[in-house]
């Protein structure tokens, strides 16, 4: 069985400009849109998370109470906080819908460079890393 | 039910040449406190006024809710005390201490006491006067840890010892408040590593308390930059909390909403922010 300590990694950067708090709540996000952290499993506890960073209390508990508002977790009172369920889809609806823009934005650059559909899908897997079998 | 675990009230203790307060702070239960100012700004002062150990002129604390005069006997037992000095006799012996500490706690538990003993690897048959700087803190450590305390107050605790024995009781710190009750009160004048634990910073200075805030709120609120004379001619005046000039230009403290785009700031420690604030008054001074 997994615990949940490997799937979520958080590392801390005290040269990064975003906040702490911030930093901790990207990368949970980050883990939950992945799909590493399912709906309804169980986040580490505020406190335990400080204690592992060796942050306040306080920054761990406004990450997750950001989190929340975002509707990424749930907080149930004296059990803990766990992934939200339903919008687990929706996160990744959004998520789908963000590079599905950022898809056609290519389509119009390609366009505009002359690039046929096929030649762009060939660019795409390069960059993707996607091996040529020929 | 309140939820400080102390409440500090109009506080005052007047000494020659020094005054302490009026002091009005909480500390919120279930948090780390990092109580800081220069040497002599009165931090023993107000712990020893907390615990009752010197007469206050006036003013009242509550502990967990109750006044500390009336019930020092009950309230003792749910604080752990770790001062500058162990307070045990010189030729008793580490192992003897448990019988010793049974007498003055209700909720004593060796058990906990020969665990902690045994985690610090103190030597049981060397006598307190020959254990060194550490090994006493970490004995009075262990003992507060041992009475079921709710409340640790340190004083000056961690000064003096390498960082690899403060990492060590960063480590005992966290874990005892993994309990959402329990409550640590540090001070210090050198924070360092334990700053990154704590939630609030009280900031006591010539007996006053300058503020009493969320570290993290104070990190975001202040930046430090370094700018030339005339770069800084053209700030908002409000913006510079305090500065160290030099040759070829400024160092600042600076109040990070204030400052206009493109300035290249970084974070402040705890410790920055003291200095500053501190040196910020004597510049203004100068400038009178």
């Amino acid at each position: 069985m997994l615990y949940v300590e490997d799937k979520v990694n958080i590392q801390i950067s005290n040269a990064s400009s975003d906040p702490i708090y911030l930093q901790i709540k990207n990368q949970i996000k980050a883990s939950i849109i992945s799909g590493k952290l399912r709906a309804e499993e169980q986040l580490p506890s505020i406190r335990y998370l400080a204690k592992e960073l060796r942050v306040s209390v306080i920054t761990t508990k406004r990450a997750y109470d950001e989190l929340e508002i975002e509707g990424f977790i749930n907080s149930v009172q004296g059990k803990g906080s766990f992934v939200s369920i339903q919008n687990k889809e929706l996160i990744r609806e959004v998520q789908l819908r963000k590079v599905e823009a950022s898809l056609l934005d290519a389509i119009k650059g390609a366009e505009l460079a002359g690039l046929s559909i096929e030649e762009l899908k060939d660019l795409l897997e390069t960059l993707g890393g996607v091996e040529d079998d020929q | 039910m309140t939820n400080n675990a102390i409440e500090i009230q109009n506080l005052t203790k007047n000494y020659d040449g020094f005054s302490l307060g009026p002091l009005n702070f909480n500390i919120p239960m279930g948090c780390m406190v990092g109580y800081i100012g220069e040497n002599g700004s009165g931090k023993s002062t107000t712990l020893k006024a907390i615990l009752g150990l010197i007469r206050a002129d006036s003013g009242e604390v509550r502990i967990f809710g109750k006044n500390i005069k009336e019930y020092k006997p009950t309230l003792m037992n749910r604080i752990g005390v770790v001062f500058d000095d162990i307070n045990i006799p010189g030729e008793m012996k580490v192992k003897e201490v448990g019988t010793f500490c049974k007498f003055a706690f209700d909720t004593w538990e060796e058990t906990t006491f020969n665990h902690y003993l045994k985690r610090f690897e103190l030597p049981k048959e060397k006598k307190i006067k020959a254990l060194s700087r550490g090994m006493k803190m970490k004995l009075s450590l262990s003992i507060a840890l041992s009475h079921q305390a709710e409340l640790l107050i340190l004083d000056e605790a961690t000064s003096g010892l390498d960082p690899v024995v403060r990492d060590e009781i960063l480590d005992i710190l966290l874990d005892f408040l993994q309990d959402e009750k329990h409550t640590v009160l540090i001070s210090s004048h050198i924070l360092s590593d334990l700053e990154k634990a704590a939630d609030y910073i009280a900031f006591l200075h010539n007996g006053q308390i300058l503020f009493m805030e969320e570290k993290d709120m104070l990190v975001e609120r202040y930046a430090l930059c370094s700018l030339d004379h005339e770069t800084i001619q053209n700030l908002d005046s409000d913006a510079i909390v305090g500065r160290r000039k030099h040759a070829f230009g400024q160092d600042l403290l600076v109040i990070r909403d204030l400052m206009p785009a493109g300035i290249e700031m970084v974070k402040p420690s705890i410790e920055d922010i003291m200095v500053y604030i501190i040196k910020g008054e004597e510049n203004e001074s100068i400038a009178l």
